[in-house]
């Protein structure tokens, strides 16, 4: 009766596993896939994250909890928040382009990608790895995994571990050589700002955006008295975001995908026209060739 | 489930990592394939160490997870330099030593 109890558990338990490893393993391998076909770098990195986490919960299936937290908290929770901080410092919009430098790169990766599955596939293959030892469900695989660990760490690996330590400290000063930039000129200070502002011939606020105009959309120029559209009350950041062309991280390919953004300046740009009954400013003058 | 099974997931998820290091040309991408190839290893190492039931692969894990993160930081910090100097994050554009 236990013994048949038992049996039962183990093949249950077996089973929950089984679906588990074919969940994961198919959403990261997509997830993987997706990594390297999509353009925007920023889904580069929210793939990434899925499968970090995918992996983080196969650690857990395979006796290792404390890696599986420190996946979670270091790898998805610092490593990838520090990409996408950078990702939003470096060119946001900025897209792989399509266009090979080299030609017959892609295939030549392509090929030398398969290489590489059907050495390493053949490797693994010849080794006989056969089925988990009955060790591997001692003590050190649960409860006691973060024990055994810290035993390994401050024994045989007290060497490594405290070169580690020095690793950490020189990544984090050079970190903060590399990222660091001189200041050459003095900060301003209030007094000198406010002498900018009124030579600047303009001490008042800018007009905000979309103030007595159509739309109160951000990217809408306030109208002036006149009708005319105030180029000022439009942020710069927008006007630049709206510009492809103008954009630094702009590759030839990200203007041949048909930006939406064109549309949209289009739009900026034919607020001009002013024509009272159209809803949205008009395709009139430089919407054309925009939109083409 | 035996360890195969992750190995195999692991070589998987390795190759493709180097796949997208070759084809792709955004830095900031090509150094997310990076740790991809870096978590598939890390994969194979937990699956081994429940193989051979002992925790040395579980440490060798933990250590390239260490590294991996020095490794980000400083890459990060190299790819924000040249994205000051050059304004762009293109592998492409960074060729000055070529001619």
């Amino acid at each position: 009766m236990t013994h048949g109890g038992v049996l039962a558990i183990t093949d249950v338990a077996s089973t929950t596993q089984q679906i588990t490893f074919w969940l994961l393993a198919v959403v990261s391998v997509a997830s993987a896939l997706g990594m390297i076909l999509v353009r925007k770098a920023v889904y580069c990195a929210v793939l990434l994250a899925v499968v970090m986490l995918c992996l983080a919960v196969l650690y857990a299936v395979n006796g290792a909890p404390f890696l599986a937290f420190v996946q979670v908290i270091v790898y998805t929770g610092a490593v990838l928040m520090l990409f996408l901080f950078v990702l939003m410092i470096v060119g946001i919009r900025a897209k792989d382009s399509i266009i090979e430098t080299i030609r017959g790169q892609r295939v030549a990766a392509g090929l030398a990608g398969i290489g590489l599955l059907v050495l390493l596939a053949l490797t693994v293959g010849h080794a006989v790895l056969g089925v988990a030892a009955p060790a591997s469900n001692g003590p050190a695989f649960g409860a006691g995994n973060l024990n055994g660990i810290a035993r390994l760490i401050f024994t045989t690996y007290v060497f490594p571990f405290e070169v580690t330590s020095a690793l950490l400290i020189t990544a984090a000063v050079g970190a903060m050589v590399l990222a660091h930039r001189e200041r050459t000129a003095p900060k301003p200070t209030q007094r000198d700002l406010s002498r900018l502002r009124v030579a600047s011939g303009r001490p008042s606020p800018l007009p905000g955006p979309g103030t007595y105009a159509r739309h109160n959309a951000v990217d809408m120029p306030a109208l002036l008295p006149d009708g005319t559209p105030s180029e000022v009350s439009v942020s710069e950041v927008l006007t630049q975001r709206l510009e492809p062309a103008a954009e630094p991280g702009a590759e030839p390919g990200a203007e041949l995908a048909g930006e939406p953004a064109r549309g949209q300046q289009a739009t900026l740009l034919g607020a001009r026209g002013g024509d009272p009954d159209a809803g949205h400013p008009g395709p009139d003058g430089p919407a054309q060739e925009g939109d083409a | 489930m035996s360890p195969g099974s992750f190995v195999a997931l692991a070589v998987i998820l390795f190759v493709i990592g180097a796949v997208g290091v070759l084809v792709r040309r955004n830095a900031m991408v090509i150094f997310m394939c990076v740790e991809l190839m870096l978590n598939a290893v890390n994969l194979a190492f937990v699956a081994f160490a429940r193989l051979h039931g002992n925790l040395n692969g579980q440490v060798i894990a933990f250590f390239v997870m260490v590294v991996a993160a020095a490794e980000v930081v400083v890459g990060l910090a190299i790819l924000l330099a040249i994205f000051r100097t050059r304004r762009s994050a293109s592998v492409d554009d960074v060729n000055l030593l070529k001619y």
